[in-house]
């Protein structure tokens, strides 16, 4: 415990002459200063840094940045973790189902599913699917133990790209399944009640009422695990598909120019998940509809004027 | 219509693992009446209408909604348990009123209450809008209708709720403790809307802690204790010449808290 309170000014009898905390100063904040001018240090630094070292080669990332073969690896690691992030929500959202199943066979089946495709590196699995070929030289068709319909060679069905969409899309949806289970968990059994009280059937309530409540807290963790995907990408360049990190080891193999074309890579990494950020930011907004006081939180006349959000 | 009442509930039971929250109850509610369920936290009032509205599965008994039988279907010389959408279809013949409103946060008041009307009655969505923005007018709310649920009072929300259920035009409306999660100043305006239901001859069930509303509304007052209904009569007779020692005991605690305490759902 702090001891007595010392004496000061503020026990001075009042003065309703000066007695306005409107009069007030601002309160001065010393390690405030002492931080702003650490981070201006190293900002000074940073930048002087990337304009003096000549080995950063800017005139090549320039070059560079916009040449046909590197638009087109980051135009397949897009289109990559779209196709990825899409078909792992959608059996992510299976999954989150199976596990809340009332049948316990599915419970297990969704839980060893996420166990094992979560628990092996993505990397492990993407040359393991690369190489199904040797496991199952052929894929079919047909009646288990029974007649075939039809049948393909693996080694031509699996090319590097559909080794590349099911093995992303396999881890993918190990954890979106865990992010949608969360998301549905959250939502209050009361809007369950009531949506069945209003006579909605199952799948009503499901798409209507609950996913919608479910999405405000899938889409954060959701986003973060878009952005996981299309950096997880890069892996795929092991399986030599033609990804944007391959597409400048291709030409960095050739010049020794790493540096400046990793540069190249790392610029439109970062250019694709800032555009997705403020897409997601929009998202957000869009699903917390209704879930703010609205014009009780926010500025008084909005409430006089009778907030018709 | 039929000549049997309304609802029918036919000595059902209910167990919560080892707790029996209902132990055989019989119920009746005529065409048009008001019946109004007292007594003391956990004796299974609000369980009992659960049941009733199928949110929650009896372990024995039946409850017969105008002679249909709810939740089962005889085939083959048994009952069966009926799928979820053909319960759907049975409770959308009742509506509910929840003690914590359950609007739906993400729809406009507006189309809390045509969701219903237009998802599951298959009405057009301007007869549905129309009818909404009637009965909005009717619970005092009209200027109301574009905003969200959390701009409003937990009174408004709850008059929301009510115009929700009567739009869905109910055999049956169910009340669950519809005042008992309100501010005291704001229980009035939301009991004021149920007096007029009730004199417009709806047909309702309504478990309330509200002793006054209970004896000024209901047709007929059901006590509960301990899962089962103790005794039941004309409020006027019960709740001024309570026969049983239990209910004595129950209305002597009422009448120094009349303003409901909060009772957590159970």
């Amino acid at each position: 415990m702090a001891g007595p309170i010392p004496v000061t000014e503020s026990r001075i009898p009042a003065n309703p002459k000066t007695d306005d905390v409107a009069l007030s100063r601002r309160r001065v904040r010393p390690w405030r200063v002492v931080a702003g001018a650490v981070l201006a240090l190293v900002a000074v630094l940073l930048v002087h840094f990337l304009v003096t070292n000549p080995r950063l080669e800017w005139g090549v990332v320039a070059e560079y940045l916009f040449e046909p073969s590197v638009l087109s690896g980051l135009g397949t690691t897009v289109w990559l973790a779209v196709a990825a992030t899409v078909v792992g929500a959608v059996v992510g959202a299976i999954l989150a189902a199976a596990q809340m199943s009332q049948f316990p066979p599915v419970r297990w089946a969704a839980t060893l599913y996420i166990g094992v495709f979560r628990g092996i590196p993505p990397l492990v699995q993407l040359i393991f699917w690369f190489n199904l070929a040797y496991l199952l030289p052929r894929i079919s068709l047909g009646i288990p133990f029974g007649p075939e319909f039809v049948s393909w060679d693996a080694n031509e069905v699996i090319t590097p790209v559909t080794a590349a969409v099911i093995g992303l899309s396999l881890v993918e949806s190990a954890y979106m399944a865990e992010i949608i289970r969360g998301g549905l968990l959250g939502v209050e059994q009361g809007q369950r009640d009531a949506a069945r009280a209003m006579g909605l059937t199952p799948g009503q309530t499901f798409f209507r009422v609950v996913l919608p409540q479910a999405m405000r807290v899938i889409i954060p963790p959701g986003g973060s695990q878009f952005i996981s995907v299309l950096k997880g990408t890069a892996l795929v360049s092991v399986i030599s598909m033609a990804d944007l990190l391959h597409s400048v080891q291709v030409v960095y193999n050739r010049t020794y120019e790493i540096v400046p074309m990793l540069i190249v890579a790392c610029l439109w990494y970062l250019a694709v998940v800032t555009l997705f950020t403020v897409g997601q930011r929009w998202l957000e907004r869009h699903f917390s509809r209704g879930h703010t006081t609205g014009g009780l939180t926010r500025r008084p006349n909005k409430m006089t004027d009778g907030a018709s959000a | 219509m039929t000549t049997g009442p309304a609802l029918r509930v036919r000595g059902i039971r209910k167990n919560f693992g080892e707790h029996a929250a209902l132990d055989g109850v019989d119920l009746d509610v005529a065409d048009g009446e008001v019946v109004t369920i007292i007594g003391p936290s956990g004796s299974g009032k609000s369980t009992l209408i659960r049941c009733v509205h199928q949110l929650e599965t009896i372990d024995s008994g039946a409850i017969y909604l105008d002679d249909e039988l709810l939740g089962h279907e005889r085939r083959r010389g048994g009952l069966r348990p009926l799928s979820a959408r053909r319960v759907a279809a049975q409770r959308s013949r009742m509506s509910m009123v929840f003690q914590q409103f359950h609007l739906i946060p993400h729809f406009t008041v507006l189309r809390n209450i045509t969701e219903a009307p237009v998802r599951v009655h298959g009405r057009s969505r301007e007869e549905a809008e129309a009818e909404a923005r009637d009965l909005l007018a009717r619970v005092g709310l009209a200027d109301r209708a574009a905003h969200y649920p959390r701009q409003l009072s937990g009174g408004q929300q709850q008059r929301v709720a009510i115009a929700r259920a009567v739009a869905a035009r109910p055999r049956v409306m169910l009340f669950d403790e519809p005042t008992s999660a309100l501010d005291p100043e704001l229980v009035d305006e939301v009991l004021g809307v149920m007096r007029k239901l009730a004199g417009e001859g709806m047909t309702m069930v309504v478990v309330t802690h509200e002793i006054a509303f209970a004896r000024e509304v209901a047709d007929r007052c059901v006590f509960m204790e301990a899962g089962r209904i103790v005794e039941s009569g004309t409020p006027d007779e019960m709740l001024t010449n309570p026969r049983t020692a239990r209910l004595r005991s129950f209305l002597a605690r009422h009448r120094d808290t009349d303003t409901t305490p909060q009772e957590p759902v159970s």
